[in-house]
């Protein structure tokens, strides 16, 4: 080209060249291994697949004995109970420890580290190290008993009735260190005069957190959701390790159903019958609130 | 290992590929790794090894539910082992049905196996199509009561002689701080005891229509209703005993904190590593006493098809090695089963293993639940056990019900 050429609009294809070219591994790889596995795992679960995948199909009979069985249910509620408590106490508790943080303390490094240093273990050793101090004969119970008091009961990893309540435990142990940093990185990001204003005018403290510090950390809050909404539904790690899914199955998670019907039974179709509908929910509660995030008005 | 024998290893890796005759390794994946279950394979082991090959061990710890994912997905995810171990029965069928088992027929022929092996289901699980895939190892049953003599003197009542002395004395063990019925966490345990029940209480017809014939009819029955009831029963015994691996239950009934245990005749490798004698510190019922059947399954090993021709020559020997009467009564005395040969010398038995032999001599051994049943049903079954055993909110009535639904769909 020598100059004289007219000043055509660049292909839109070709900006940015270098970091489309980048980012093509991604995209094969989002494409087949995730969008493709997928669509393959839905396609099998309306198969009679056992051990060996085959193309047999008995329309929703699958899907008909997932709903007809006990333990599926059982771990459907379960992982209610474990994701509502767990969304809310890890914010919550989360939160507070970040704006009690947030007060100009002494050794505030150190308190950080100890809150997030959970984080750091896998969900395995959480589990392990929460088996020993929930077991009855070693752990808490036993320690408190042998100050004197003879009745004191606490075993819930051997209550059917409150199981996933210990598992919580372990779990919001694990967790909200990461939500307390989180929290803590949005709150040295709110501007320092917006403190003095609030002091100036005469408001409250706890009033300046709920109704102006909380409101402007949306996008904080909206990426801690993501981060601790994923954790609670592939949760899996933590109940092998603290209870395999025990007493009987009272602490069983759809995961683990997934995995048991998967390899131990022998049962492809009905494994991926049971991870459709993971991915089924996770869909319904992704897909309204992306179209809610980022359809209508474009960001920058 | 030490330093010397490192060294040695090391050497020898060099000197050996230039000598003629190479020892073949070959992996060996397994789920036995209970104290009586480690010392039996060493057994294995160290008669492969004196064939000139090299066994390298591949223990998964975790028990058959942890081991077999494993060991399928390495076989289906084209990284086989060199052999393992599977129960006898419907484990692994697919997998042969898919080719990737060695068919073992000449072995097989050569070693005489038709007619040496006893009893003869064992081999028609291992056959498929007319072609032998696994080598049966040994015979196991579910139907035995394991009762620590020391538990009922200390609740001062005579060591019962079947199932319903013992849940007799149960309330008596109570009193005295003694758990009654050891039951381990895992679904498997319950779906064991819950089956001996079935051939014990039920007897051998009912056992037969519903796990053999898959008959619903019979699963929701009256006859079936009493061992619901009998389940009941041994739920309540079983309360309060929090372990979960089947070998920390039997520990109980060793160390005498428990009255009892259901438990195949694995358990007797335990009492044996404990040096306990039969008879003396510890009384075993099979059949709970009552039944004079028992149900043979067992273990079996199973050969991935492999390309290296030495590994596979290698498989051959290992094959041989196993079905050895040497082999055989050393490995089978440490592990608490019964031999698959009929021909071998038992002298040194025990007085438990010699009441199985007994049962087996007379031909009254009927075909395994997991003969008979699929992974998947034996899994629902599980799956409503382990919920049954561990809380009273589910009654007999309602599990009878489901335990009719999965047998109706049953394959």
């Amino acid at each position: 080209m020598t100059g004289h050429a007219p000043a055509k609009r660049p292909n839109q294809l070709f900006r940015n060249l270098n970091s489309k070219i980048a980012s093509i591994p991604m995209i094969l790889i989002a494409m087949g291994i995730f969008l493709g596995g997928s669509l393959w795992t839905i396609l099998y679960s309306f198969t009679n697949s056992k051990l060996l995948p085959r193309l047999s199909f008995v329309g929703l009979d699958q899907y008909e004995r997932l709903w007809n069985t006990s333990r599926w249910i059982v771990s459907i509620q379960n992982l209610a109970i474990y994701g509502i408590l767990s969304l809310i106490f890890s914010l919550v508790i989360g939160f507070l420890l970040a704006a009690l943080m947030d007060q100009k303390i002494r050794f505030e490094n150190a308190f950080r580290t100890i809150f997030l240093y959970p984080f750091a273990l896998s969900f395995i050793v959480t589990g392990l190290v929460w088996q020993w101090i929930l077991n009855p004969e070693f752990g808490i119970q036993g320690i408190v008993r042998s100050l004197g008091f003879e009745n004191f009961t606490f075993d819930p990893l051997y209550n059917p009735d409150i199981v996933i309540y210990g598992i919580l435990i372990a779990g919001l142990w694990q967790g909200t260190g990461l939500v307390m940093c989180l929290m803590l990185a949005g709150l040295r990001g709110i501007d320092e005069d917006i403190w003095k204003a609030a002091r100036v005018d005469g408001i409250p403290m706890w009033r300046t957190y709920l109704f102006v510090v909380i409101p402007m950390m949306r996008p904080v809050f909206i990426t801690t959701l993501v981060i601790i909404a994923s954790g609670i539904v592939k949760v899996y790690d933590l109940v092998v390790a603290q209870t395999s899914g025990g007493p009987g199955n009272a602490s069983e998670v759809p995961a683990k159903y997934v995995y048991d019907y998967m390899f131990q039974a022998q049962n492809l179709g009905q494994g991926f019958a049971a991870s459709t509908m993971m991915l089924l929910t996770v869909a319904i509660i992704i897909i309204p609130w992306a179209y809610l995030e980022f359809g209508g008005k474009k960001r920058g | 290992m030490n330093i010397r024998a490192l060294t040695a290893a090391l050497a020898a890796t060099i000197v050996l590929p230039m000598g003629v005759a190479k020892a073949t390794d070959l992996e060996v994946t397994h789920w036995w790794t209970s104290g009586g279950e480690a010392a039996a394979v060493a057994e294995l082991a160290k008669a492969f090894n004196a064939s000139g090959n090299n066994w390298v061990d591949g223990a998964i710890a975790g028990s058959g539910s942890t081991a077999r994912p494993i060991m399928i997905s390495r076989i289906t995810g084209g990284d086989p082992m060199g052999a393992t171990q599977f129960n006898h029965g419907r484990q692994a069928q697919e997998l042969v049905e898919a080719g990737l088992m060695r068919d073992l027929t000449e072995v097989a022929e050569k070693g005489n196996w038709k007619e040496v092996i006893k009893p003869a289901s064992l081999l028609d699980s291992c056959t498929i199509d007319g072609k032998i895939y696994c080598a049966p190892i040994n015979i196991h049953s579910w139907q035995w009561l394991w009762l620590s003599n020391a538990a009922f003197e200390q609740a001062g009542v005579p060591v019962p002689k079947d199932w319903h002395e013992f849940v007799a004395a149960a309330p008596k063990l109570r009193e005295a701080g003694i758990q009654p019925l050891a039951l381990g966490g895992q679904a498997w345990q319950s779906g064991g005891l819950f089956d001996t029940l079935v051939l014990a209480l039920g007897g051998k017809e009912v056992y037969e229509s519903v796990y053999v014939d898959k008959d619903a009819d019979v699963a929701a029955g009256p006859e079936m209703a009493k061992v619901f009831e009998a389940a009941a029963q041994a739920r309540e015994m079983a309360a309060g005993s929090n372990v979960q691996d089947w070998n920390q239950a039997t520990n109980l009934v060793i160390t005498g904190k428990a009255g009892g245990q259901v438990m195949g005749d694995w358990a007797q490798g335990e009492f044996q590593i404990a040096g306990q004698v039969a008879g003396e510190d510890y009384s075993c019922l099979p059949g709970l006493g009552i039944s004079p059947y028992i149900a043979t399954g067992g273990d079996a090993f199973y050969f991935p098809v492999l390309d290296d021709e030495e590994k596979s020559k290698a498989q051959d020997v290992l094959a041989e090695t196993m079905l050895d009467p040497k082999t055989q009564v050393a490995f089978n005395l440490k592990k608490g089963s019964l031999p698959v040969r009929g021909d071998v010398d038992l002298a040194s038995v025990n007085d438990c293993m010699k009441k199985g032999l007994d049962i087996v001599a007379k031909g009254n051994a009927l075909t395994s639940t997991d003969q008979a049943l699929s992974a998947d049903s034996q899994k629902q079954k599980e799956d409503l056990m382990t919920e049954f055993f561990s809380s009273t909110s589910l009654s007999p009535e309602d599990a009878q019900k489901r335990f009719a639904d999965i047998i109706s769909s049953a394959d």
